[in-house]
């Protein structure tokens, strides 16, 4: 988890992950281009994003396409998040039964 | 043009009982909102996702299984007439052990751009892969199945 708000703790890296939940599935040099930024710069950046299971990354033939991982960030929303929003979802479907009478999927 | 996206979540378990949370109904109704896949695994068999009181919601077919390493579906909605519209896509579902941690890839695409059907389940998965992981590393899933299915 330590690895994951680091690699959140920075502007650039978080502008990546941007780019990547805007279009997923991007090269090295596209994403140079979006940001404008040194292929040195940003090749640093994403290593940091992939340690720290942010981006997933899958060759395609001589080419290395990044994916946008959200699943690290989920596993912090539950950790701290899911509980009251579980309670919330709870309560409304408590709620939704008692007014109808019934259960609901 | 598609649509993808690739997941992966590193859990500390083994190949062999990853696969078995995945594809025991039993197991995987605790994390994947109270769904499980139903199928003979072998490929060219039927392959459903059904839920405990008996909905169907997608189907489709296997078209690899390799277990407990890697098992490949074509998938498609059925409850959402605009989901279902957009036709089959297909899911990979790798499995590498390291160590005492599994390595699970979820790749999904559909061979189309701007796909409803991607954008439904992309949401969905990382909400069911921490409960896989909750589950595989306490014995239980945070994130409960929808209340009262």
């Amino acid at each position: 988890m330590d690895a994951v708000f680091k690699a959140l703790a920075d502007p650039t890296r978080r502008q990546l992950l941007d780019r990547l939940f805007a279009r997923n599935g991007q090269t090295l040099g596209s994403l140079c281009e979006e940001i404008k930024m040194s292929r040195q710069a940003v090749t640093k950046h994403l290593a940091l994003l992939e340690a720290a299971n942010l981006i997933a990354a899958q060759k395609r033939g001589r080419e290395k396409l990044h994916y946008l991982n959200p699943v690290p960030i989920n596993e912090i929303a539950d950790r701290w998040i899911g509980k009251y929003e579980r309670h919330r979802v709870r309560a409304l479907a408590d709620l939704k039964k008692n007014l109808e009478g019934k259960t609901d999927d | 043009m598609t649509d993808k996206f690739v997941y992966v979540t590193y859990i500390r378990t083994t190949p062999e009982k990853m696969w078995e949370a995945l594809t025991k109904p039993e197991f995987t109704r605790q994390f994947w909102f109270g769904i499980a896949q139903e199928s003979t695994f072998e490929p060219g068999a039927p392959w459903k996702l059904v839920g405990s009181e008996g909905k169907v919601y997608d189907t489709g077919e296997v078209l690899e299984c390799d277990p407990p390493r890697r098992l490949v579906v074509k998938w498609r909605n059925e409850f959402k007439p605009e989901l279902k519209a957009e036709g089959y896509s297909r899911c990979t579902m790798e499995l590498e052990p390291d160590g005492e941690i599994t390595k699970l890839t979820i790749t999904h695409t559909i061979d189309r751009e701007g796909s409803k059907f991607i954008e439904a389940v992309s949401g969905g998965w990382p909400k069911v892969l921490s409960g896989l992981k909750s589950l595989l590393e306490t014995g239980h899933a945070i994130e409960p199945s929808h209340p009262k299915r």
